[in-house]
This record gives structure tokens, C-alpha cells and sequence, in this order.
């Protein structure tokens, strides 16, 4: 149990809900590279002897979540030349309170799982999957595409948080094949991002819909 | 690559030289399967291709009888297997006296049809479908031959398919015509449902067994195991061998298929369904009384329904498909007998039911292929399928009316020829099961017999309304050239079918050591067995015997017309009416009228008929059909239904990535709410 990591939890917490509540995509970007620094950090608190593979781990995750992954989404959003989520199909309120609901579900959820105790603190389980479910708000309420994509960032970081619960079983080279496919997955939204704006001249991702038969 | 090793060729040359009869049969079988390959690399308008498919098929044929010779000489079973490189399985075959029973058709039956092709379906006369129809001819023998062959549950579904398949291909060879399109799908959906069934079946027999080889089940299986193996036998092999509510596919099939391709779906790959239900009936562990009356009842069924709806038939290849259904029922009934012969542990049940079942898929073979051959022949001639516009066609095509008139004698179960010898030993069995001590079953084996009589009955009636439409009185179309006996080519193969319907009615003894070997494989091993000799021998007596009444009745009379006057050629009294024309003779439909009116619950002719009200009516019409009461008053609604309530669930498909990704959430959510609360 590490007072450390449940405060960083608890923040982590925060984030979600803030993120859900905010329509500047740059305020966005800014709350996914915090919550992915934090996230970084954590391998090496989850655990007392942190080794050198979750040393790496760690490292790699900052890199990437930190400082490559918003260096695109900036690029993304200057080149398409948005600033706003302007028309989300739920609004922004709305979605906070989801969001919140849905954090207390993961609360009583978790509390049933017939987990192992010893090498969570309690806090865990409830934010990754709470974190999970809010990955999935913003995938299914938000309309540009740019926002989804950082709702899909969000639902990763969920499944990261659950993974630190395995980061003795887990391989060094899973983690980082995870964060390889979640890389290259971010890198061709982006340019997928500016194929779309080009084709449809919005970001809209509602308007795909003429493409279905 | 493995298959080519020094490792694994080793013991296959040892078999090559070791007589066994499966090397022959093998051989065969892979000349059969290819033999339409040479074919595709000649010109679409030339023949030669086709003669050359024509030699191997009678090669094949030639060297799989061979084979079949040994095997049977022999009287032993013969096994071979051999581990493949595929994931499931081994490559084993085998041939025993059930297995010799189904090879026979086979190895005569596509030769005959190939040769019969001749002259009825020549390259340079098709040139678009002509490969194609070749090619797949020899596929579909070739793959029978391995169902029969393979004793791996694996390697029968590989051959089975592959049989299926062929068959639609064959069946939709003039795809041009939309209804023969829409034939084919019907068949292709009926067959795939019943290899579903064959699946399943199959996986549960690995399950009990643990491996892919057919072999006997243990005894003592737990209670719903038997019923449900049985259940997916009968439904599985049912469906391609046309057992009544499964037959939907096959009589549009039949009609639409070229002649030739008919003749060899109706005579032998129907029989494969056949041999199917009895290869697995004998794994099986006993079966309850119960089981066998249902068969029974089935097989009733079929016979009755299949000759009632074959009555109301005016399109003549339809008229035999149904017919195929009807003896597809006397079969399963014999098979149901035995059955009940196993339960009740009387062999002579079981020689008699299956040896009259046996006998049946011989005959029916012989005769359905020389009346669809001769169809064929009649269709090139009178240029139409419908048997109202046909009539008076014996004076132009004498070969081909005697032809037609043995087969209809065979078909009806008459004396002496070989549809009656199956019959009777049926019969036999029938009567014998009466004093058996058969509880709850002993009205379906009593029903059995009148059941078998009536089938005789509407069989009769109704050949002699075909061939009495179809061949005398005088032609209803008028106009065109007069039709003529199809060629030689053609000829020649329904000759040799029909002389071995002479053959097996007039000498039925000359398979009985055969058929006594099949008997023995379903006899269980503590029961005596029952000898048929007797029975067969005294049938060949009075074969002969009525035979030579016959002539001598046919002489005397002969010899007493010679001796009067020459009657004067005058037209037929058509009661007093001044100017009859020839669409006023009795016409198929007129002919059954009361039959099917008979049966007209169960058969729903759509009849529509224009009332004449008037002094003066004008022109008008008169419509009858007889559609297929199950598949155009059950399953195709059915599907009609389902195919308008379906398009409503387009609204799903919304085109919204964030509507698909809630789809995914909500299915994510409900499955933790059901770990949580249902676990």
C-alpha cells in the first residue's frame, strides 16, 4: 500500500472527469499527456524493488505518452485547424455526470471481483476500469474525429492501469509491444484525421455515415 | 512433400502387390474423378474430348468391377489405412459385403450415363456447357466411390462433399434458365443443411470414441446419446436421399438436371443417403422397438406421399423424381423392418427387411436410370417435358416405348422382373413379423404390409397413366417432324439396364451369397442366422414360369389373328362427337384426377378453374398444378417470412462509428453485469 500511488489514482480520477467536461481540444491534449506521464510514473511505485525492466517501462511509456503522442495531436489540430468540440452528441455536462456514474460503478464493480488482494491497493481496479468506460464516452459522444482519437488514448491508459496489477507476470516485451501498437494506432489517426478533413472538409466524424451501403 | 517420401511410399507398394481388391477400387476411383480433366484441354466444339472421358470412365468402371469381382469372390472385408499430412484423420478405406452392395450401381451406372451422353448431351452441340458437365460427371462418380470406400468419418465428409458439390454443378448445367438456377440453390441449401447434421454427428462420434474411425459404439451409452445419434443419421443422410419432409430439393433437381445426370443422381447418389443410414444404423448400440416402428412409419410415409404427389405430376422428369422418393420409402421400410428385426432379436426379420432393402437399391438403380435415360430421349423427340402435350409416341419410337414398358413393369413391383423380387421379400418379413411378440410396435409392422400394397397399388396407376399418355393413343401436338428413336448411343445404354432388370428379376439367386454377407454384418453374432436362398430361387421359378405362360398366351393369340381377316385401320369411337381432335384423348392430369383428389389434404393441388356462366362463353382456361406441399407451402413461406423480417435489422447498421462503438460498450457492460449478478 503506497500513499503516493493512491493520491496519483485519485488525480488520475480527476483528469477523466475534467476531460469530459472541457470543449478546447487543447485543454484535452494537455489533460491525456498528464494523465500519461502519471501513468509512467506509477510502474515504479506499484511495487517496492522496482526492477530495471519496469525502469524501462516507465521511461518508455513517458517518451511516448508525454511527448510524442501530443506532438502529433498538436500537429493534427494545426493542420486541420480546430480549436473546439463544438456539437458532442451528449453534452458536456451530461457526459460528466455518465462519466461520474460510471466511475461508481466501477467502484461496486470492482468490489466483487474475486481478485487477488495482495498486490493491489484497492484504488486500482475501480480507475482502470472507470478509466476504460470514460475512454468509451468520449469515443462514442464526441464528433471530431480528433477527440475520439484521444478517447481511444483514454481507453489505453485504462488498460495500462490494469496491467500494472501484472507488471511481475507481464514480459517487458508485452509492455512494449503495447505501446508500439498504440503508438502506430495514434500515428495513422492522425493522418487519417487529415484525409478525412480533406475529404469531407470537416472533421465530423458523423458524416462517414454516406460511406455505409 | 510427406507424401512423397521414401517412408511413405514404401507400404503403399507393398499393397500394390498384395492383390488387395482396394488397390483396384482405389485406382478406379481416381480414374473416375478424373476422368473429365483431359476433356476441358480439347476444342468447346469438337467431340473428341468426350470420347476420350468416355474411354477412362469405362476404364474406370473397368477396373473398379475387377476390384469389385475380387472383393466379392473373396467374401471377406478388406482394410486399409494409411496416416495423411492432414490435420484430422486417416486416409482408411475399406470394402465389405455392404460396401460391395453400393459399389455395383456405381461402377455401372455413371458409365453407362457417360456413354448415353453420346448422343444426348454432344460437345459440339454444347459447346458452353459441355466441359463443365463432363468434368463434374466424373467427379461426382468418382466421390461416391469413395463414400463408399471410407472408413474415417473424416474422409467420407471430404468425399461426401465433394459428391454434393459435383451434383450442383451437374444439376445447374443449363444455368442460363432461371428456374434452373433457382433449383440448384434449393439444393445446395438442402444438402449443406443435412452435412451440418453430418458434422454434428460425426464430432459426437469422436467425442464417445475419441477417434475419427468408424467403428461400433459401446453398448451402455447414457439415454439421450442413441436418440440423438439416430436422429442426426436419419435427418443427415435423409436429406440426400430424398426421405419425405426432407426431399424438397430433389424433384426440381431431378427435372432440370440433364437426363443423364438424373438418371445417376436418382439411381446411385440417392443411395448414398441410403448407404449412409445403414453403415451407421450398425454402429449404433441396439436400438429401442420404438425406433425401428418410426422408420418404418417414415418410409410409409414416403412411399404413399412420394407416389400421390408423382400422380398429379405433368412434367415427366418431375413425375420421376417422385417416384424416387416413393421407392427411397420401400427402401427405408425395409431398412425399418431389419431394424425392428435387431431390436426383437429375430434374424429372420433382418435378413428379409434388408435383403428385400438391399435388393431395392439394386433395382431401383437399374430401372430409374433406364426410364430417365429413356426421358431423355423422348424429351429430344417431342421437344417438351410436359406429359399433357406428349401421346401416340410408340408408333414413331418403338425401341424406346418396349424400353419404357419394362422399366414401368420393373418400377410397379410386377412379377418378372427385379422391382417385384425386393417387394416380396419384404412382404416375406411383413407377414413373419405379424406372430412376433412386437408390444407396442406391431401396428406399424402390420400397417407396414398394407402400406407396401398400397404404394404397389398407386405405383400401378400411375405408370400406366405415363405410359399410356405418353406412348399410345394418337400424338396431341400436332405439327413438326414425327418423333423418331433417339441414336444408337442412346439405345445401347437403356438396352443394358434393362437386361439387368431382366437379369436380377429372372435370376435373383446369383446375388444371393452377396446379399446373405450384408445380412450377416447386421446379424448380431449370437443370433443364428436366416438363410434366403429359398425364397429367392422359388421367385426365379415362377419368373420363368409366368414368362413362358405369357408367350405362350401371346403366341396362341398370335397364331389365331393370323388366321383371321385383317381388321380395317378405323379411328377410335369418340361417342358420337362429330369432329374429336386429339386433344380430346384423356390427359395425364384427367387420368389422376380422382387419385389426387384422394389424397388433396395432404398434396394441395392448386387448381384454377374458370367457371362458364353464360350462354355464350368466351374463350377461357383451365389450370392445374401440383406444387411440392413442403417446400411451397412450408419452407419457402418460411424463408419469404424470415427474408421480410430480416431487413429490419439494417437499422442496427447505422454508419456512425460512435453508434458501433456504443454497440460495443453496452455488449462489454451487460457481460460484466452478467459476471457480476448471474455468477
Amino acid at each position: 500500500m503506497n500513499p503516493l500511488l493512491n493520491a496519483l489514482l485519485v488525480l488520475v480520477l480527476a483528469l477523466n472527469l475534467f476531460m469530459l467536461g472541457t470543449s478546447r481540444i487543447l485543454t484535452v491534449i494537455r489533460m491525456v499527456t498528464l494523465q500519461g506521464i502519471l501513468l509512467g510514473v506509477m510502474p515504479l511505485l506499484v511495487h517496492e524493488h522496482a526492477g530495471l525492466s519496469a525502469a524501462l517501462a516507465s521511461a518508455a511509456a513517458i517518451i511516448l505518452k508525454g511527448i510524442v503522442i501530443p506532438f502529433m495531436f498538436i500537429r493534427a489540430m494545426r493542420d486541420v485547424q480546430i480549436k473546439r468540440e463544438v456539437e458532442p452528441l451528449i453534452g458536456f455536462l451530461p457526459s460528466m455526470l455518465l462519466g461520474a456514474l460510471a466511475t461508481g460503478f466501477a467502484l461496486v464493480f470492482a468490489a466483487k471481483l474475486p481478485l487477488v488482494g495482495e498486490h493491489t491497493t484497492p484504488l486500482l481496479v475501480p480507475a482502470s476500469l472507470s478509466t476504460m468506460f470514460i475512454g468509451f464516452i468520449l469515443l462514442t459522444t464526441r464528433a471530431k474525429a480528433i477527440t475520439q482519437a484521444m478517447g481511444y488514448l483514454v481507453l489505453e491508459n485504462g488498460i495500462f492501469l490494469f496491467g500494472l496489477m501484472l507488471v511481475d507476470a507481464m514480459p517487458l516485451i508485452v509492455e512494449l509491444g503495447v505501446l508500439l501498437d498504440v503508438f502506430v494506432g495514434i500515428f495513422i489517426i492522425c493522418i487519417i484525421v487529415n484525409h478525412v478533413n480533406r475529404a469531407f472538409s470537416s472533421l465530423d466524424t458523423r458524416r462517414l455515415a454516406t460511406l455505409k451501403e | 512433400m510427406n507424401l512423397l517420401s521414401l517412408h511413405t511410399l514404401a507400404p503403399l507398394l507393398k499393397l500394390c502387390f498384395s492383390g488387395n481388391p482396394l488397390v483396384l477400387l482405389t485406382a478406379s476411383g481416381l480414374l473416375l474423378l478424373a476422368s473429365g480433366m483431359p476433356a476441358c484441354l480439347f476444342s468447346r466444339t469438337s467431340n473428341t474430348g468426350q470420347r476420350i472421358t468416355v474411354l477412362l470412365m469405362g476404364t474406370g468402371s473397368a477396373i473398379g468391377l475387377t476390384g469389385w469381382f475380387r472383393a466379392v469372390s473373396a467374401a471377406k472385408p478388406f482394410f486399409w489405412m494409411h496416416p495423411w499430412s492432414l490435420p484430422w484423420g486417416t486416409f482408411s478405406i475399406g470394402v465389405d459385403a455392404l460396401s460391395a452392395v453400393f459399389l455395383l450401381p456405381i461402377l455401372l451406372i455413371p458409365a453407362l450415363g457417360s456413354f448415353y451422353a453420346l448422343g444426348y448431351h454432344p460437345q459440339s452441340g454444347h459447346p458452353q456447357s459441355g466441359r463443365g458437365l463432363e468434368f463434374f460427371y466424373g467427379m461426382l462418380a468418382g466421390a461416391m466411390l469413395f463414400v463408399v470406400l471410407a472408413r474415417d468419418s473424416v474422409l467420407l465428409l471430404m468425399a461426401w462433399e465433394l459428391m454434393a458439390v459435383s451434383a450442383f454443378f451437374l444439376a445447374t448445367t443449363d444455368h442460363d434458365d432461371p428456374e434452373v438456377r433457382r433449383t440448384g440453390w434449393i439444393y445446395l441449401v438442402a444438402t449443406h443443411t443435412g452435412t451440418l447434421c453430418l458434422m454434428a454427428l460425426f464430432v459426437l462420434l469422436r467425442h464417445i470414441q475419441g477417434s475419427f474411425n468408424l467403428a461400433a459404439l459401446p453398448a451402455n451409452l447414457p439415454p439421450p446419446l442413441p436418440a440423438t445419434l439416430l436422429v442426426l443419421t436419419v435427418i443427415g443422410f435423409g436429406f440426400k436421399a430424398g426421405l419425405m419432409p426432407l426431399h424438397l430439393w430433389l424433384p426440381g433437381a431431378h427435372a432440370n438436371a440433364p437426363s443423364h445426370v438424373s438418371a445417376v443422381m436418382s439411381g446411385v447418389m440417392l443411395k448414398m443417403g441410403i448407404y449412409g443410414i445403414v453403415r451407421l444404423l450398425i454402429l449404433l448400440p441396439p436400438l429401442p422397438i420404438r425406433d425401428g416402428a418410426i422408420l418404418l412409419a417414415l418410409g410409409a410415409l414416403s412411399g404413399i406421399l412420394g407416389m400421390a404427389f408423382a400422380l398429379g405430376q405433368k412434367d415427366l422428369k418431375r413425375l420421376l423424381a417422385y417416384s424416387s422418393i416413393e421407392n427411397i420409402g420401400l427402401i427405408i421400410m425395409g431398412i425399418g423392418l431389419a431394424t425392428l428385426g435387431r431390436s426383437l432379436h429375430r434374424a429372420d426379420l433382418i435378413a428379409l427387411g434388408l435383403g428385400g432393402a438391399l435388393f431395392h437399391v439394386w433395382s431401383h438403380s437399374l430401372f430409374k436410370s433406364l426410364l430417365f435415360l429413356n426421358a431423355g430421349g423422348l424429351i429430344h423427340a417431342l421437344h417438351t417435358r410436359n406429359i399433357n402435350r406428349m401421346g401416340g409416341a410408340a408408333k414413331g419410337m418403338p425401341w424406346s416405348a418396349a424400353l419404357f414398358a419394362l422399366g414401368c413393369i420393373a418400377i410397379c413391383g410386377l412379377p418378372p422382373l427385379n422391382g417385384f423380387v425386393g417387394e416380396w421379400l419384404m412382404y416375406m418379413g411383413f407377414f413373419r413379423s405379424m406372430d412376433a411378440g412386437l408390444g407396442a410396435a406391431w401396428p406399424a409392422a402390420g400397417l407396414a404390409a398394407a402400406a407396401l400394397a398400397m404404394i404397389g397399388a398407386l405405383a400401378l396407376a400411375c405408370f400406366v397413366k405415363l405410359y399410356g399418355v405418353v406412348f399410345l393413343g394418337l400424338p396431341r401436338e400436332t405439327g413438326g417432324a414425327a418423333p423418331h428413336d433417339p441414336a444408337a448411343t442412346m439405345l445401347i445404354p437403356m438396352a443394358l439396364a434393362a437386361a439387368g432388370c431382366l437379369f436380377l428379376g429372372f435370376f435373383p439367386q446369383t446375388v444371393q451369397p452377396l446379399l446373405q454377407q450384408a445380412v450377416l454384418l447386421w446379424t448380431p453374432s449370437d443370433l443364428q442366422p436366416f438363410p434366403l436362398p429359398d425364397s429367392l430361387v422359388w421367385i426365379s421359378r415362377l419368373a420363368l414360369g409366368l414368362t413362358a405362360v405369357i408367350i405362350t398366351v401371346c403366341a396362341l393369340l398370335f397364331a389365331r389373328m393370323r388366321r383371321q381377316a385383317a381388321p380395317n385401320a378405323m379411328p377410335t369411337w369418340s361417342c358420337g362427337y362429330a369432329r374429336p381432335t386429339p386433344r380430346m384423348q384423356y390427359t395425364s392430369t384427367g387420368f389422376a384426377q380422382t387419385l389426387v383428389a384422394l389424397f388433396a389434404p395432404l398434396i394441395t393441388p392448386h387448381i384454377r378453374l374458370v367457371r362458364i356462366q353464360p350462354p355464350f362463353p368466351k374463350t377461357t382456361s383451365f389450370e392445374t398444378d401440383v406444387p411440392d406441399t413442403v417446400l411451397d407451402r412450408i419452407v419457402l413461406p418460411f424463408f419469404r417470412l424470415t427474408g421480410r423480417a430480416f431487413p429490419t435489422l439494417r437499422l442496427l447498421q447505422q454508419g456512425r462509428i460512435q453508434v458501433y462503438l456504443l454497440y460495443i460498450i453496452l455488449m462489454v457492460t451487460g457481460l460484466l453485469c452478467w459476471v457480476d449478478f448471474f455468477r
